[in-house]
């Protein structure tokens, strides 16, 4: 069979069947954020958190760095992230900041420019 | 035979939430947004439905990558909302309209869409800030139906499909014998990327093309594929699909009662469209 041909949109990874294959232990953990006893086992130990959701090296990496772009590439969902980002009161002006290189501010004026066009 | 009396697009950002918990509609950031409404309440007094039909996306509250169905349905007496993970406040149960679910559920396989049904269904905030924002003082003799499209996980269900899922809707609604009158909503968009080096992406003018489209020619939207879609209007701006299928399910002609179109709210482009049957 033919490797799949994949449309390329540029700073963009549609979450397909590849990514929720590879990411599934890192969005479960996420999800289970939905608790509030599970933020707190959470925060009083993530290493301990992702190993008993099974998530593989490059994901805990990811996690405990809060490095949102290598979440994505090892399979991380947005909605599923924003939870983690909610741990630790980020917004997605935050996220959105940290993915794109800028302040939180310089991300904000940018939305806003968005605005004038 | 029930009435359709018209259908509401609207954003569902979660920040919104905080915005009404803290009161805060008159502040200059928000004050754009939240005076869209008011001209919408006007309608809403007007046309008085009893049952709204939601058309959403979940976040993960209801519904993990475990189990993902493309189209699904509540058949509850009751949905309640629960914590999402990010901090915005819990609000109360709405109630639910099992007669209207359980003749959609009949109406709409018999159309061969076999939809999920869910006799419980959380309801996250793509459901409840839309209800809170149309009906800011609870309506509490308002009924409601959740119909859940899988914005999430691709492969999503196509424009097409989703604008013909709303015209099945549209025919089971109206075949419904009960002399209620129905809205239906559609939530979520417009343009906004959350993540990826793209993220803050905003297409303004896909946005208002797209509106008044909607309104005049929804087949318009099908000439794009989902691809094409998150390309113009970033990777959630393809909740625009649950705009699709509210129109659809309106039927053949409307007229727009009410639009508003401010950005930001967070990361996105906040619509509100309001649309009468005609």
């Amino acid at each position: 069979m033919a490797p799949k041909t994949k449309r390329v949109i540029p700073g963009t990874t549609l979450f397909d069947g590849d990514m929720a294959r590879k990411g599934y232990a890192l969005n479960k953990m996420c999800f289970s954020f939905n608790s509030e006893e599970n933020r707190q086992e959470f925060l009083k130990d993530p290493g301990a958190y992702c190993d008993k959701f099974g998530l593989n090296e490059q994901q805990k990496k990811a996690v405990i760095s809060l490095q949102v772009l290598d979440m994505l590439a090892a399979g991380g969902n947005a909605y599923f992230i924003a939870k983690l980002g909610g741990i630790y009161k980020l917004d997605m002006q935050d996220v959105g900041a940290q993915q794109t290189g800028v302040t939180k501010e310089e991300f904000q004026a940018k939305l806003v420019a968005a605005g004038r066009e | 035979m029930a009435k359709i009396v018209g259908g509401i697009n609207v954003t569902h950002v979660p920040y919104i939430g905080r915005a009404i918990a803290g009161n805060l509609q008159q502040d200059a950031y928000w004050k754009p947004f939240f005076d869209g409404f008011p001209p919408v309440h006007a309608w809403l007094d007007k046309v008085k439905p009893d049952v709204a039909v939601v058309v959403y996306n979940d976040h993960g509250l209801n519904f993990f990558l475990d189990k993902m169905p493309t189209f699904s349905i509540g058949a509850a007496a009751e949905y309640s909302n629960a914590d999402e993970g990010w901090g915005i406040p819990t609000v109360a149960p709405f109630k639910g309209d099992q007669d209207l679910s359980w003749h959609l559920i009949d109406s709409l396989i018999e159309a061969e869409f076999d939809l999920t049904t869910c006799q419980e269904m959380l309801v996250d905030h793509a459901f409840t800030l839309p209800l809170e924002l149309l009906w800011p003082t609870r309506n509490a003799a308002l009924r409601t139906v959740p119909i859940c499209q899988n914005t999430v996980q691709f492969p999503l269900p196509s424009a097409k499909r989703c604008l013909a899922f709303g015209r099945a809707i549209n025919k089971a609604i109206e075949s419904w014998d009960s002399d209620a009158r129905v809205v239906v909503l559609g939530t979520g968009g417009l343009s906004h990327q959350l993540e990826g080096t793209r993220a803050g992406f905003i297409n303004k003018k896909f946005d208002l093309e797209f509106m008044d489209k909607l309104v005049s020619d929804p087949d318009w939207v099908t000439q794009y594929s989902n691809e094409d879609l998150v390309e113009l209007t970033g990777t959630q701006g393809i909740e625009l699909l649950n705009w699709l299928t509210c129109r659809g399910a309106l039927g053949g002609k409307v007229k727009a009662v009410h639009t508003n179109y401010h950005i930001p709210i967070s990361n996105t482009a906040a619509g509100l469209l309001a649309m009468e049957t005609v």
